[in-house]
């Protein structure tokens, strides 16, 4: 199905785990420096870089630009390693985080909580997702390089609801189904 | 004494670090093929289909097979008799690398002060260099661009030597299945046994710098590889951790002596972007 961004409380309702979703609109970056900068400023009580109501955040820090391109290859990095910082930000309006592997169960319960949606993009599929970003704009943290805080623009990219609003996790029913004795 | 410039290593290196990060070598492709003919679950195969889309776009060199284009673990056989001039081995490699992760527009993913300041040092030094010293006056460089992600799922058991071949394979398939989406599966998993602990780790990671499936020449050991292979792909974890049949392509292991108290066993995680290249100078 096709998903518009930013997402909104309806949207992420009708998105359930295993749903593949081709995703069209503004999408942030962020991995872990970035993550680590944004709740430091929180932390302190200050104002983030850019608003996060309804925003999807992609976990993803991407090879250079070759000249006359958008980016570089852009495949999603391990979720997990953002798990401290992803309750945080759901808490003031973040709907979506789109990456690869296992969150936590405080993730899990954040994402009922706040109304959040998990969403997986294939890992080590990085040249292919870089055919679907049309837009790239570093909006803070230039400094971290490949850790710095960015903007998309994305057109079709498609990802899989790994865990939904309701509790649904792709990645459990997935291996219950194929699980040998 | 046959000599070799310090600045045809660098050269190379470098050449092999653009080349590791954009071609796959044709039996990592064969055998994601393979598993997207035995796959059974449909979205285990678009997976697989993405992957091989994946490989033919990076192929055309203008974009690498993963952001991720790793830490460069070099592996160098160096001959006793060969003579390195014009500068020394370790520098040679290391320079080849912040040439190769600098012109080739690789990822700078290596930084400095782990526990506290992490900086990015900007030119992906220093690589990781293994160095074995063999008969003979060549060099071989070999060059494996090494993903972060999966090399976060390694594990070291110190397994009693009562714990046996069971113990190997409930540990290993331990660490696979705790692992789960997380290291980008159908990996290739490499495991060493015996040894000490740094050796076992270092088999675990020099199994991986052999074609996708090639079996262990020794039977017993070829065996376990198999054995393996079967326990952690009756997971159900899939291509991507979505569930599917094929969670690994390969098992590979290699063995070596130890101590009478210990068993060790190491386990290397490899992405299925099985990336490195090799050269003889």
């Amino acid at each position: 199905m096709k998903l518009a961004t930013p997402l909104t409380d309806e949207s992420v309702a009708n998105l359930r785990a295993g749903d593949k979703v081709e995703i069209t609109g503004t999408i942030l970056v962020a991995r872990d420096a970035a993550h680590k900068r944004m709740v430091e400023t929180l932390d302190r009580g200050e104002k983030l870089p850019t608003d996060l109501t309804g925003q999807v955040v992609y976990y993803m820090g991407p090879s250079p630009t070759k000249p006359g391109k958008v980016i570089g290859s852009a495949g999603p990095t391990t979720s997990g390693r953002m798990d401290r910082y992803a309750p945080r930000l759901m808490e003031i309006g973040l709907k979506g985080m789109i990456g690869k592997g296992l969150r936590a169960a405080p993730v899990k319960d954040a994402m009922k909580k706040y109304k959040a949606v998990y969403f997986a993009a294939t890992g080590g599929a990085a040249a292919l997702i870089a055919q679907r970003i049309k837009k790239a704009q570093v909006i803070a943290y230039e400094e971290l390089g490949a850790e710095a805080l960015q903007k998309l623009e994305v057109e079709d990219f498609p990802v899989i609801v790994v865990n939904d609003m309701y509790g649904g996790d792709a990645y459990e029913e997935g291996k219950k189904q194929y699980a040998r004795k | 004494m046959r000599e070799i410039q310090a600045s045809q290593i660098t050269d190379t290196v470098a050449r092999l670090a653009v080349e590791a990060n954009h071609y796959l070598d044709e039996d990592v492709v064969a055998a994601l093929r393979n598993a997207h003919a035995i796959e059974e679950s449909p979205t285990g195969r678009e997976v697989l289909d993405q992957l091989l889309t994946n490989v033919d776009i990076a192929k055309q060199g203008e974009f690498p097979l993963c952001q991720d284009t790793g830490v460069a673990v070099v592996s160098v056989e160096l001959g006793q008799d060969a003579h390195i001039v014009g500068g020394n081995l370790n520098e040679a490699i290391h320079a080849g690398v912040k040439k190769g992760y600098t012109d080739g527009y690789l990822r700078k993913s290596m930084v400095g002060q782990p526990f506290s300041k992490r900086v990015n040092t900007k030119d992906n030094t220093p690589a990781m260099i293994h160095t074995e010293i063999v008969p003979g006056d060549r060099l071989k460089i070999v060059v494996m661009p090494k993903g972060g992600g999966c090399e976060n799922m390694s594990a070291l058991g110190m397994l009693k030597p009562a714990d046996g071949r069971q113990g190997v394979l409930d540990f290993v398939t331990g660490v696979i299945d705790r692992a789960g989406s997380n290291p980008c599966p159908p990996t290739i998993v490499g495991v060493g046994i015996g040894g000490n602990a740094d050796h076992a780790m270092w088999l675990a990671k020099k199994a991986l710098l052999r074609p996708v499936g090639q079996a262990n020449a020794d039977e017993e050991t070829a065996a376990l590889e198999r054995d393996l292979l079967e326990r952690i792909n009756s997971l159900g974890i899939g291509p991507m951790g979505l569930g599917g049949r094929i969670t690994s392509l390969a098992v590979h292991a290699l063995v070596a002596p130890c101590h009478i108290a210990s068993m060790p066993v190491g386990v290397n995680v490899q992405c299925h972007s099985a990336r490195y290249k090799e050269a003889t100078l």
